[in-house]
């Protein structure tokens, strides 16, 4: 218009030449899923199918039920699955019990609260399962700390057997699972409506009432998540029942390692991950048909357990429901009834305590019992004897001298380390893709593509393991760093498919329609626009990839050994058979390391989510 | 009598609005006072609404409304002030035992119960029998105009539908004032210009006493009784809509509601019922005195004029105030015609008249002469706040 404002006249050359007047074809548009989708059928589908195949056909290619039969004949199987059972089932009641108030409090807490407090989950979620399992050993072994402290007040005489017995195995059990039942309940909590809780009292509902009729039944699907998800974890466990129990809490997946490792029966071991995977399956499948896989996710709920069309005994379940509920909401405000006849509730000044003090101390409480017991290998680490005892004597950095000097240890880190950035490198290169279609494309079975992209994470871990170990075993990648990576990266891909998402459900795609209208083509756009914008959840996506692989043992249990280890397959080595100042110096180092690695995510993540 | 006993004895609240001289102090607020951290969100208030009132607490977001709203409903609890509730005093009393209701802005509708359980749910607190509640939820259903949905769930209902199942649920129950947290902003335009009118009208029917926040005037000046204006965590007026848009105390008041003039001028002297002033351009300004508004001679005020208070004048016609401009713009708005002109200092100025036809006879630069009322011109205080 006018060359005063600087404004050119004449229309400046268009970016692109020849428009095109066809639409895009079908594959430019899907390429994304391609490659995560062909890696997953080829790592994760075909060797747990071909697993099962293993199981039910005999060498000859007929139909066999030797295995299954010798399984569910043998009373020792059985008695190992009816103590997986209960060792499982114990694990999920008790994680969802001390799991609900943290979730609670972190969901109904102010942002900044919530942002200090899970960190405090999220470092033992985090953190190696072998380090925390230790941890257990020095606490309540025959000379550890708790045992020394208890006599030193005088309390016991004898050292009390908290290890190598069901109170080991429990504690340790809930100890490793319990994050995961917080922040699956948290993810549903988070979604329920921050103002129904004070709209109840605004009615007239005391804060017992208000709860139970209103908070807890919306709660619910994510109690069922948690549990779902803590259940199917806990029945493929080994690490803790074979370093804090007895023989009498062997597990069913201790026997698939013992059966590949030692027997080399390989059908049979087959046989029982088989079983393990139908189990798993079998649980998700009620869990399906009662509440529906959305709220895996963490979707809005409705509460309504069962859906919305009830038969008879949903009725009465849900009849019988609402009268608990109700009759709770009554007991708990009788306390708290009681509770304020006693502190005198005065309108004309602030009342001194809030009520929410006892759920603060518990919180705290369970807080400590998550975070803290990992800390307990720092001191132990310094010792000068040669066993580990409480309190250590003399304070020395002899066994972490001792760790730089054995070629075994180091190579070790070093490979865990190599492992671990190109397992993340993949992933993101697999992930990342995916998760841009998936959270900005609308296409029929997205829902399913997310759950096959997500299942490595809910399948026990140890059944995708012996699948690998079989199918690599015919490949020759047994024991080698790129069979560790392809390995890892199956279990990586969930974590980095969610944080990418995440990240992209809060990044406002104006911002590349703008750039688009503007003459940026597709690439231009993600590198100069997306990119830079997301770049922190990038970033958090890759360390928690990297982390995933670098902690790993089941995989590594089967795939690395002798002089090709990772650092937690030769922990694991050390440890059962002995358990050493030495490990302990180890799990300092990693637990530091690990907790550096994910204080920088974390860091990473929250700066992508302020930036909305 | 109990809440509960009042509902249960089917006692109807007959105050209405025609009998305001008895009407008794429903809620009384004194010094209310809320900081958080160095932020200050609400900085002293005080406020008294009687029995049958809508008052509507207006204002730009930050302006403590909603904190004030939040704090006489017990959810959140001030520094230091009173709270009376129906003659009682309620500062720190928890908000279960309030007797008050609340409409949020997203309902919070309960997801998991159905919209019968919804209304019930404070008659459950209150521990009716079940046949009362079953009554009283139809009737208040009735109310609404929403018969027949009792057996939904929230989600299944559209927006307007919710909105009223709020109101339902809170009415249900005869609180003793209502409160509402802009409940229509999720709702759009068409939807909220009818929901103004039914909320307006269950005012009326019930007697109930409304303690309304928005941000929006329109809303506001169609709906209350009285307005409080907020900004900046203090009131800033209080008074009738008509008050608020004809005698705003200040700037603030009279640029958020509606449109305004607002020329700055100098006090020159008074002479009987008016004003002299010196105005822009050198233009002599009269105004009306106004004894709640002194004006010290030699002082500089700033005179506020509606645009449809300024009148374009034909040639030779006079008026009390008349100003030379000319035209820069002419704009059909629809219904009204908006003229916009620039005084000789370069004052731009604004006038509405209704449309009467194709704007004629006047182009762009052309000059003009504005004229309004001595009646119709407002003193205000300036920036500062009338203490």
């Amino acid at each position: 218009m006018t060359g005063a404002s600087g404004v050119p006249a004449e229309p400046m050359r268009p970016v692109l030449g020849e428009l095109p007047h066809r639409p895009r074809p079908a594959w430019r548009r899907t390429w994304a899923m391609v490659p995560i989708a062909l890696f997953l059928v080829a790592l994760f589908l075909y060797p747990v199918a071909q697993l099962l195949w293993l199981s039910i056909f005999d060498k000859s290619g007929g139909l066999t039920g030797d295995h299954y039969q010798r399984l569910f004949l043998s009373p020792v199987y059985l008695q190992v699955l009816r103590i997986t059972l209960e060792v499982a089932g114990w694990t999920t009641a008790l994680c969802i019990l001390g799991g609900y108030p943290i979730a609670y409090l972190l969901a109904t807490a102010s942002r900044r609260t919530r942002d200090s407090l899970i960190l405090w989950v999220l470092l033992p979620f985090w953190t190696s399962f072998l380090v925390r399992t230790f941890a257990w050993i020095v606490l309540l072994g025959r000379n550890g700390a708790l045992n020394s402290a208890l006599q030193t007040i005088g309390l016991t005489e004898e050292p009390t057997a908290f290890l190598y017995n069901m109170t080991g195995v429990m504690v340790g059990m809930v100890h490793a699972l319990m994050p995961i039942a917080v922040l699956t309940m948290l993810s549903v909590m988070e979604n329920i409506d921050r103002n129904l809780v004070p709209a109840a009292a605004t009615m007239g509902a005391r804060g017992g009432e208000a709860f139970w009729r209103i908070y807890f039944p919306l709660s619910l699907p994510g109690v069922a998540a948690a549990g779902l998800l803590v259940f199917i974890t806990a029945i493929g466990f080994f690490i803790t029942p074979a370093l804090l129990g007895a023989p009498q809490q062997t597990m069913i997946a201790q026997i698939i390692i013992q059966q590949v490792m030692e027997m080399l029966n390989y059908p049979f071991a087959g046989a029982i991950a088989m079983l393990l995977l139908v189990t798993a399956i079998a649980v998700f499948y009620l869990y399906d048909r009662a509440l529906g896989m959305s709220t895996l996710a963490g979707e809005a709920t409705t509460g309504q357990l069962g859906g919305g069309t009830r038969g008879l005994v949903g009725r009465v379940f849900a009849g019988i429901g609402t009268l608990l509920t109700a009759a709770l909401g009554r007991v708990t405000d009788g306390i708290a009834i009681l509770w304020e006849a006693l502190a005198g509730g005065r309108v004309d000044r602030p009342p001194r305590a809030s009520g929410r003090v006892p759920l603060r101390v518990a919180v705290v409480l369970l807080l400590i019992f998550l975070a803290g017991p990992s800390f307990i290998i720092v001191p132990v680490s310094f010792t000068t004897e040669g066993f580990i005892e409480w309190p250590p004597k003399g304070i020395s950095l002899k066994w972490y001298w001792a760790m730089i000097n054995d070629q075994q240890w180091t190579k070790a880190i070093f490979r865990s380390l190599i492992v671990g950035f190109f397992t993340a490198c993949l992933a993101m290169a697999l992930g990342g893709p995916a998760a841009f279609f998936l959270a900005r494309r609308r296409f029929a079975g997205k829902t399913a593509a997310l759950a096959f992209i997500l299942s490595p994470l809910i399948l026990p871990r140890i059944v995708i393991a012996v699948a690998l170990f079989y199918f690599y075993a015919r490949l020759g990648l047994v024991d080698t760093e790129l069979g560790l990576v392809l390995g890892h990266t199956v279990l990586a891909l969930p974590y980095v498919v969610i944080t990418v998402m995440a990240v992209l459900k809060n990044y406002d795609q104006r911002l590349d329609q703008a750039a688009a209208s503007l003459g940026a083509s597709p690439p231009r756009v993600l590198w100069y626009i997306t990119v830079p914008v997301i770049k922190s959840g990038l970033i958090a996506a890759f360390l928690f990839a990297f982390v995933t692989s670098f902690d790993e043992l089941t995989i590594a249990l089967f795939m690395s050994s002798g002089i090709s280890t990772t650092l937690p397959k030769q922990m694991w080595d050390d440890a059962i058979m002995k358990v050493s100042p030495l490990l302990a110096a180890v799990s300092t180092v990693l637990l530091f390391f690990v907790t550096l690695v994910i204080l920088t995510a974390e860091y990473f993540q929250r700066r992508a989510g302020a930036k909305r | 009598m109990t809440p509960a006993a009042a509902i249960r004895s089917g006692r109807r609240t007959s105050h209405r609005k025609s009998a305001p001289k008895v009407a008794q102090s429903k809620l009384k607020i004194r010094d209310l006072r809320k900081t958080y951290g160095p932020v200050v969100a609400l900085a002293g208030a005080g406020l008294d609404l009687s029995e049958g009132e809508f008052l509507t607490l207006l204002g730009p977001s930050g302006s403590g409304k909603t904190t004030m709203l939040m704090m006489i409903a017990g959810l959140t609890q001030p520094d230091s002030g009173e709270v009376w509730i129906d003659g009682k005093l309620a500062t720190y009393a928890p908000a279960h035992r309030r007797d008050i209701g609340m409409v949020f802005q997203n309902y919070a509708l309960f997801p998991h119960l159905t919209v019968f359980e919804n209304i019930a749910f404070p008659l459950r607190m209150r521990r009716l029998p079940e046949a009362d509640i079953a009554r009283e939820v139809g009737r208040v259903l009735d109310v609404v105009r929403l018969p027949g949905v009792g057996d939904r769930l929230p989600r299944a209902l559209s927006g307007g539908q919710q909105q009223r199942i709020a109101l339902a649920r809170c009415i249900v129950y005869r609180p003793s004032i209502v409160l509402m947290d802009e409940p229509l902003g999720a709702l759009d335009k068409k939807l909220r210009d009818q929901m103004e009118l039914e909320i307006k009208r269950l005012h009326q029917e019930l007697g109930i006493t409304v303690l309304y926040v928005t941000h929006d005037q329109e809303e506001a000046m169609i709906m209350s009784d009285r307005i409080c204006l907020m900004n900046d965590a203090r009131i800033e007026q209080i008074g009738s809509p008509a008050d608020l848009y004809f005698r705003p105390l200040t700037v603030f008041a009279a640029d958020f509601l509606g449109e305004s003039n607002l020329f700055n001028a100098l006090v020159e002297g008074e002479t009987g019922a008016e004003i002299a002033l010196r105005g822009p351009a050198g233009a002599l300004i009269r105004v009306a005195r106004d004894p709640e508004r002194p004006a010290a001679r030699g002082r500089p005020v700033k005179v506020m004029v509606r645009p449809e208070m300024l009148t374009l004048l034909a040639d030779g016609a006079l008026a009390d105030n008349v100003l030379d401009a000319r035209l820069t713009q002419v704009i059909l708005v629809g219904g009204v015609t908006k003229y916009y002109a620039r005084l000789a200092d370069g004052t731009l100025v604004s006038a509405t008249a209704l449309t009467r036809g194709p704007v004629a006879g006047v182009t762009p630069d052309s000059p003009i002469r504005l004229g309004w009322s001595k009646a119709s011109g407002v003193i205000l205080a300036g920036a500062e706040r009338p203490r």
